[in-house]
Parts: structure tokens; C-alpha cells; sequence
């Protein structure tokens, strides 16, 4: 199976590790994958900012890019939500606007083949215990696009509970926003920030070492938030987790 | 131009691009919700309604109909009722035991008549097991909206098994829309402090159902 | 809408003072935290909660695509069963009936149930300056009116107040209104309901016009219903002689059949209750047993205008349940008055714009008083995609274009104010579609890493107040890939 690493922009750019825990995870399950070094972004943030028509661009850029390849696979549940739930609706809208069928046809491609990591593992190589190794006590939190909008359910926790030598404790609130929320986090930096705040208090109180999520952006936001506050937590992505092993750990 | 034919006007060109041969509204709309709520005998249903009925802080009795105008009479004389409010077409044999005063409601008294009466005995129209609730359709065993509303403390009997249905859609079949509807579930309450249910503000702090069987 | 929201700020200045009030916060916690759960337990109980759901979304979506025909229908058999119906274009006409009704029937006051219509179109301001006193009855509108107060919520308008908050303001100012509170009032809700129960008592008594809204218009058989807890509402529509109701058009369903599906959501939706306590149907008039005359007057107010936009007129399913702002944290920690609107929370921020337009501060800025995490679309009983319609009204917004307002096309111009982003937005499309420019810039920013601070300056605070920013990696996963070919060549 020809599978391309959809890494995003965010993580290319302020989480490479990420990226090579990907990497490192799907070769150690025997998965070839590539990079194709022409990717960008979905168009998320232009799209979800109100700019979808400097989004339709980025869409078509991604299809170019990704079209090819049999299965999609990125580390992000908000980006894997923005090409399964969102292009198709570009489409449609571009449709409404009287501009007839092409970038709907241009976009459908990429629409079911795109997955995000853990559907990837679950759902595709039927796999739950990765053979991962992480002795350290995590709480997860599921991100909203994830749960809500790709409806990611208990995937990501399966896979948590199944790595050795990890102890998962439950996040009082898990299904609650972050309160990243992409250029909200900007517009609205208050609300935001009592939000992220409440996120942290939340996972404190779990005594965890590790706050896990599916979802980099919102990590870069709670940990920006936990390092402000001093919490002693670390924000870890849950591929890296899932790609430390007994004889490689992660650090 | 009217204002009603500025806004019809307004729908009309809002809607432009709703094609002209949209299905019927029969075809619109998936009914596959289920009628009622799980498979139970007819005594289950009525022991739901019981049950519902209590958890929203109704008061529920059973009788048969012998025992009825005793359990009436012992109800209004607990409460301490002076005068009692009767449908026009309430069974005589209801309170043929009980002692208060009887009072008609005529169009020409007022609430503030209505306001000085202790308790209300009426019939039902039907009664929904699942939801605990009772509706009244002004039938004369019922009467007039006000009495049900006015005095403090309702009195209502549902025959059952006849009465009782187990749902909404159920209950919605046997209704007649061109009569007056008052559906009650317990007694008055509000959930307007701190969004937490208090029972008892402007209808009837004490709702007493008898299952009369 | 009201005047008292003319004016409003921006959303996000508007949420400061709720986002630092910590009392706020935790009466706004504390509600909507109690009802979440019980909500999730009371949908829980109906297997068929999806089926109801779809079937709720069909039933509205089916009335607004055929709006016209179905209100026309209401019209007559709301006239043949004895009502008279109005139509009011806007606030200022619904208001001009209203007042000439009361007015008509000699007297000067009238006693209301609690109604989203009436509060949107400003009509106990409009009384009052016609000389006609609405007294408001609901427990939490009273508390409102009582403490010169605005609604911050659609269910339970007094929300942001605990009940000590309410003892105090019953304490000094029932007496202005009429029956004081009673002597030595704790804080017990169940006291604070009984002080209401005497002070309304003597209003509802002596009442001669009701004023209420509707939950549902039957189109084919002329009912109406209103869904209630306390029993004013039964007051209201039962002993006055004459009934106004305000009821906007998007209220109508096809079939009297059609309520077996929103009496069994609604409930469960808003006070999460199997049933509420209390829900009134009328038809028209009935002889000899309630209001003599019926008035219903038919709410445009830039209803028509949402309904022309094919993207935003499913805000025009919402039955007011209330359910997402329980469940929105944006709206837990602004609170409703920073919405500026009658209807706060996610389906404010979606039906304000629309009924009102964008041009206002506040306006257009409520498209984006959300971080779209999704809850409120999943809770809705009538599958309102908040979500799509935010960001739709966001491209309103920043773009412009067509819209409708008051029946006529017009083509907004883009926000003011929106002119760096447009520009940053415009350049990082550009940087995205030439990758090879996105990877110079990588590499420039993980070149001068060290130059980095964790904290920005200027507009960057919007961030950096709060949050560390992440540190620039020594180089981003393209070059590592390229170098590597992602670990196969052993390297690291």
C-alpha cells in the first residue's frame, strides 16, 4: 500500500519529532511510507478564519499532492477533519456559487483515503497494541475535531492502554474544549485562556506526568499554558508515545 | 402593500431556490422513531405512570371504584379543605362521602373566587406512562382551565387501564386539537434557580393522581 | 432588536469583566455543569433520541422550504377557530399592534409569559413609553425586570445570578412593584419561589390581557402551545379576557402529528425533564372557558432575511431549548450579556448576525465567540450545524458579498478592521502553494531559533499573556526527511 505522511504545516514547521515518531511507528509495522516533500497545508485556518475561497487553493494543492497515493495518514485530527468533513463541503458551496463541478471533482479523491493516525492503526491495520513501551502516567484528551468530527471514540485510548508500562488515568472534563480553537485562540485570547487554564487545572488534578492529545496545535496551546503556570506536566504528542519502544525509549 | 403580503413576498424570493417540485411533506419526513418506549404488559404501564408520576413529586394513590369516594373524602379532609371545586360533569358518586363545600365554577365568578377555594377534584383526559404526565381537555368531568390552575391542590383520577397510554405519539392520537389542552406533570416547579428544579410556584403546589382501577 | 443592545462592544472586550468575575464564573459553572449531566441522562433514556433528532431537522427544514404556503394555512385556521392574526414586518409594527390591542381594551397593563419574541423586539420598552405596564411572570424574567437586569440566557434569563443575589434583589425591590417579599426571605429556593408565588398572585388575579410568544404553530389545525414549569404561563393564557401572542413565523409545523416529535425533544433538551411541568394548547377561542378575544401576530424581524441565506436559514429550526449554551465553555466563561443580544450562546452568535446583520461591532463579531469545538451542534435536537454557520458568517464577514436585508438584495462590503489579517491570510496562501517558499521560511526561523523570545510583543500578547510559545526546532521534518529519507539511511 502506497501511504503518504500528511505531517501539516504546524508539525513540519514546530514539531518534527512528531513527524519521525510517525514514521518511525508505521515502519516498525511494516508500513512504507513516504513524504511528499511538495505538501503544504490543508487550508484550516484560512477556511475556519472565513477566508474559504484563499483556502480553495490550498485544497486543490492538497489533491495535487495527495491524490496518488492509496491511503493519507496524519498525526492531527483537526487537519484530517478539515479534508473529510470540510472539502467536501467546499465543493458544494463552490456548486451553490454557480461555479460548477470542478473543484468538488478535484477535491473527492483525497476525501475517503485521508485518516487520521489512530483511525490509521485501528481502523486500517487492525492493530491496537503497537508494541510501544512508555512508563509514565498519562491522561488523554481528546481533541474536539477528533471526537466530534472524525469521531475518533475510545481508538486513541485503546492504543494508550496497550503500551507497556504506561498507566492511563481519566481527565476530569475530557470532552470539553481546550479552548485553542485555531485563530480563536487569537480573537478571543481571554476566553481562550481561561479555557486552557480550566484544561490544565483539570489535568493536574490527575497527578499525571504526561498530557497526551492526538492533536499538536492544541498541545502547543495547553503546553504554552502549562509552562506559564508551572505545572510540571509535559504536553506529549500520542505519537510519540506510541512509537517508544523498550529499546528505543522516547526521551 | 401589506405587511402580510410584504413578508409572504419576502418567503417567496428567500425560497427561490427551492425547487417547484420539492416531495410532499409526507415523503419529507422519516417517522422511523419509535411509538413508544419499550414492550411492557398493560398493569407495566400503569405501574410506569406511577412511578413517573412520583419522581416528579406527584402524589399517587390506587383504588377501585367502591373505595373511591372514602379515599376523596379522607384526601380533601387531610388537606383540611373547607370548599372543593366540581366540574360540571364530575361522577356524582366521586364525592358523595367527602364534606367540604361544593363549589360550581360558573363564567361569571372570578379568579380571585377561584383563589379563596382549598382543592379541585377533576377527571383526565388521557395520562402518558412514560413522560408521568396527565392531560386535561376541558371534557365535563374536567371543566374550565382555571379550576385546575387556581386552588393549590389538584385532585385528579385517571381510569386505568382506559385512560393511560405509554407516549407522547400515543397520547397525541387520542387528543382532540380543537379542545382546550392543559398536559401536567407534577406539580408546579422551576428550574430558574441555579437551573435546579424546585417544586411549587404558581399552579398547583399539591397534585394528588388517583389510579382509579 | 432592543435599544438597550445598541452600542454593545465587541464580543471579546464584551466577555473581559464575566471572564474575571469569579462569582459569575461559578454561578455560570455551577448551572450549566448541573444541567449537562441531567440532560445526558434524559436523552439517554430514548433509544430513538437519533431518529427524533433527524426527524425533528426534516420536519422544520420541510415548514421553512415551504414557509409560505404553511403560514398562509396557520392564517386560516387560526381565523376560522376565532383568533385574529396580524403581520409584522419588523419590531417597530409588532410593537404598533401590540400597544393598539392593549390600548383597545381600556386598560394599562397586561401580565406576560416568558417570550424570546417579545424580549427581541423590545415590546415591554414600547409598552411602557405607550403608558402600559408588562409585568413579567416567569420566576427568572422576574428577577430580570426586578433587577433592572438583562437576560443572559434563553432558559433561565437570571442565570448569572446565585440565590443570594436573587433574596437581595426580591428583598429591596419587590416592593416597588407591588406585594414585598415576604419578611426574614432566606435563600432556599423554594422560599424565593414562594415569594414570587404571593407577589404575582394579585397580578395574575386581577389581570384582563395576556401577552405571550408560542413554542409551535399547528399550520393545519390553528394551534398553538406553550411549554412552561411554574404555571404563569397557564395564568397568562387562561384568566385574562384577551390573549396577545407574538410569535415569530419560523415557529409553524405542518401537522398537529408533527409535536409528538418536539414534546418528546424539547424537555429533554432544555430543563432535562422527561416533561416539563406544564404545556398549554389552544385553538382559536373556546366558549365560556378562557381569553374571549385571541390576537396572533406573526414576527418577521429579519426572519425572511436568514431564511434567503441557503447556508445560514438552519439557524431558523432552533425551538429555544437551550442546550448549547449549557454545553458551550466560550458561553460558561463570557456569560450571556457579553453576546449582546436576547439570544446568547452558540445559536446567538448564528441567528444575532443574521437577524440583525454584521454591520454592528458586536455582530460582527459574534461569528467568531467560538472555538468551533463542536458540542453545541451535537447536543441540538434539531441538528443545527452551528459550526458551519459560524464560519459561514465569519466569510460574511471578511468578505462581503451578497446578503438580505429587509427583503432586499444588497452586497455587503468586507469588515473594517480585518485588513492585516486579509493581507497575512493572502501571504500564507501564497507561501502554501509554492512549497518551496514555505521551506525557506522553515528554515530562516529554525536559523535564528535562538533569536526567539517565549513571550511577543505588540498584538502577539493576544497569545504570549498567557501561553509560552513553543521553541523553533533546530530544523523542521522536511530537511530531516530529505536528509535521512526518513531514517532509512540509518541516520538520525
Amino acid at each position: 500500500m502506497r501511504v503518504a505522511l500528511f505531517l501539516t504545516c504546524v508539525n513540519d514547521t514546530l514539531y518534527p519529532d512528531t513527524g519521525r515518531a510517525v514514521v518511525k511507528l508505521l515502519t516498525r509495522l511494516g508500513v512504507d511510507v513516504d513524504f511528499p516533500m511538495a505538501q503544504t497545508c490543508c487550508g484550516q485556518a484560512h477556511y475556519n478564519t472565513g477566508y474559504r475561497h484563499e483556502a480553495e487553493p490550498l485544497a486543490r494543492h492538497f489533491s495535487d499532492v495527495f491524490g496518488e497515493y492509496e491511503a493519507i495518514v496524519t498525526p492531527s485530527g483537526s487537519c484530517g477533519a478539515m479534508v473529510r468533513e470540510l472539502y467536501p463541503r467546499m465543493g458544494e458551496r463552490a456548486r451553490a456559487e454557480g461555479r460548477g463541478d470542478a473543484l468538488a471533482r478535484t477535491l473527492a479523491p483525497v476525501v475517503p483515503k485521508t485518516y487520521e493516525l489512530t483511525e490509521f492503526l485501528v481502523d486500517v491495520l487492525g492493530v491496537t497494541d503497537v508494541g510501544a513501551y512508555y512508563p509514565h502516567t498519562v491522561t488523554y484528551h481528546p481533541t474536539c475535531h477528533g471526537l466530534r468530527g472524525l469521531g475518533l471514540g475510545d481508538r486513541p485510548r485503546r492504543l494508550l492502554q496497550a503500551v507497556k508500562g504506561l498507566e492511563l488515568v481519566e481527565l476530569p472534563g475530557a470532552e470539553e474544549c481546550c479552548g485553542f480553537g485555531g485563530t480563536f485562540a487569537l480573537k478571543n485570547a481571554e476566553v481562550s485562556a481561561a479555557m486552557g487554564a480550566d484544561k490544565v487545572r483539570n489535568a493536574e488534578s490527575t497527578g499525571a506526568e504526561v498530557l497526551c492529545a492526538a492533536d499538536n496545535s492544541c498541545l502547543m496551546h495547553l503546553g504554552g499554558t502549562m509552562s506559564r503556570l508551572r505545572t510540571g506536566m509535559r504536553p506529549v504528542h500520542i505519537a510519540e508515545i506510541l512509537a517508544s519502544t523498550e529499546e528505543e525509549p522516547a526521551v | 402593500m401589506s405587511s402580510r403580503e410584504r413578508i409572504l413576498g419576502r418567503v417567496r424570493r428567500a425560497l427561490a431556490d427551492v425547487p417547484a417540485d420539492e416531495g410532499p411533506y409526507e415523503e419529507a419526513v422519516p417517522r422511523d422513531y419509535l411509538r413508544e418506549h419499550g414492550q411492557r404488559t398493560t398493569e407495566e404501564t400503569v405501574e410506569l405512570l406511577a412511578e413517573n408520576l412520583v419522581d416528579y413529586r406527584a402524589v399517587v394513590h390506587r383504588c377501585d371504584a367502591e373505595e373511591l369516594p372514602l379515599l376523596v373524602m379522607r384526601l380533601l379532609a387531610e388537606r383540611g379543605s373547607q370548599e372543593v371545586l366540581v366540574p360540571p360533569g364530575l361522577p356524582p358518586e366521586w364525592l358523595s362521602a367527602a364534606d367540604p363545600v361544593r363549589v360550581h365554577d360558573r363564567v361569571a365568578d372570578t379568579a380571585r373566587r377561584l383563589d379563596r377555594v382549598d382543592s379541585v377534584v377533576t377527571g383526565c383526559a388521557v395520562a402518558i406512562a412514560e413522560t408521568g404526565t396527565i392531560v386535561l381537555d376541558g371534557s365535563p368531568d374536567q371543566g374550565r382551565r382555571r379550576i385546575s390552575l387556581v386552588p393549590d391542590h389538584h385532585i385528579c383520577v385517571v381510569r386505568v387501564p382506559d385512560q393511560v397510554v405509554s407516549s407522547v405519539p400515543q397520547a397525541l392520537e387520542r387528543l382532540d386539537p380543537t379542545r382546550p389542552l392543559t398536559w401536567i406533570s407534577g406539580p408546579s416547579a422551576t428550574s430558574d434557580i441555579e437551573l435546579d428544579r424546585v417544586e411549587g410556584v404558581h399552579g398547583p403546589r399539591t397534585l394528588e393522581v388517583i389510579l382509579l382501577g | 432588536m432592543t435599544g438597550t443592545y445598541l452600542g454593545m462592544p465587541a464580543f471579546p472586550k464584551a466577555a473581559h469583566d464575566a471572564v474575571h468575575n469569579p462569582v459569575l464564573r461559578g454561578n455560570l459553572r455551577h448551572a450549566t455543569h448541573t444541567i449537562r449531566a441531567k440532560r445526558a441522562k434524559a436523552v439517554g433514556e430514548l433509544p430513538d433520541w437519533a431518529a427524533l433528532r433527524e426527524a425533528g431537522r426534516r420536519i422544520k427544514d420541510h415548514t421553512l422550504r415551504h414557509l409560505d404556503h404553511y403560514l398562509v394555512q396557520l392564517e386560516e385556521s387560526v381565523t376560522a377557530a376565532g383568533g385574529t392574526v396580524h403581520w409584522a414586518a419588523d419590531a417597530e409594527e409588532a410593537n404598533r399592534i401590540v400597544a393598539r390591542l392593549v390600548k383597545e381594551t381600556g386598560e394599562s397593563e397586561v401580565v406576560k409569559v416568558k417570550s424570546m419574541a417579545t424580549q427581541e423586539i423590545g415590546l415591554n420598552e414600547a409598552l411602557e413609553a405607550e403608558g402600559i405596564r408588562a409585568y413579567e411572570t416567569d420566576l427568572a424574567e422576574l428577577i430580570v425586570q426586578l433587577g433592572k437586569d438583562r437576560p443572559s440566557h434563553i432558559l433561565v434569563p437570571a442565570i448569572h445570578r446565585n440565590r443570594g443575589e436573587i433574596r437581595d434583589i426580591f428583598r429591596t425591590e419587590m416592593g416597588e412593584w407591588g406585594r414585598p417579599a415576604p419578611e426574614g426571605l432566606t435563600d432556599t429556593p423554594a422560599e424565593l419561589a414562594e415569594a414570587a408565588r404571593l407577589h404575582l398572585r394579585e397580578k395574575f388575579l386581577r389581570a384582563k390581557v395576556g401577552v405571550s410568544g408560542a413554542n409551535f404553530m399547528v399550520a393545519e389545525t390553528g394551534t398553538l402551545v406553550v411549554v412552561e414549569s411554574e404555571g404563569n404561563g397557564r395564568m397568562c393564557l387562561t384568566l385574562p379576557e384577551t390573549l396577545i401572542s407574538v410569535v415569530g413565523i419560523e415557529k409553524v409545523v405542518p401537522t398537529w402529528r408533527d409535536l409528538e416529535v418536539f414534546l418528546q425533544t424539547l424537555p429533554r433538551s432544555s430543563t432535562a425533564e422527561r416533561m416539563n411541568p406544564y404545556t398549554s394548547m389552544w385553538t382559536g377561542t373556546t366558549d365560556g372557558d378562557g381569553p374571549r378575544a385571541f390576537h396572533l401576530v406573526l414576527l418577521d424581524n429579519g426572519r425572511t432575511d436568514t431564511l434567503a441565506d441557503q447556508v445560514g436559514r438552519q439557524a431558523l429550526r432552533c425551538i429555544r431549548c437551550s442546550a448549547c449554551l449549557n454545553v458551550c465553555p466560550v458561553y460558561e466563561r463570557a456569560g450571556g450579556h457579553a453576546y449582546g443580544s436576547v439570544y446568547p450562546g452558540p445559536i446567538g452568535a448564528i441567528l444575532s448576525p443574521q437577524l440583525r446583520g454584521t454591520a454592528s461591532e458586536i455582530d460582527a463579531s459574534l461569528p467568531y465567540a467560538s472555538s468551533l469545538c463542536g458540542a453545541c451542534y451535537e447536543v441540538c435536537p434539531v441538528a443545527i450545524d452551528i459550526p458551519e454557520v459560524l464560519v459561514h458568517l465569519r466569510e460574511r464577514v471578511v468578505e462581503g458579498g451578497p446578503a438580505v436585508r429587509q427583503g432586499n438584495t444588497v452586497v455587503l462590503q468586507p469588515a473594517k478592521g480585518h485588513a492585516a489579517e486579509r493581507a497575512a491570510m493572502r501571504a500564507a496562501r501564497w507561501a502554501f502553494t509554492h512549497p518551496g517558499a514555505l521551506r525557506t521560511g522553515q528554515r530562516l526561523a529554525s536559523r535564528t531559533r535562538r533569536l526567539h523570545p517565549r513571550a511577543l510583543p505588540g498584538p502577539g500578547r493576544a497569545w504570549s499573556g498567557t501561553r509560552d510559545l513553543p521553541a523553533v526546532p533546530p530544523e523542521p521534518f522536511r530537511d530531516w526527511w530529505q536528509r535521512t529519507r526518513g531514517g532509512k539511511d540509518g541516520a538520525k
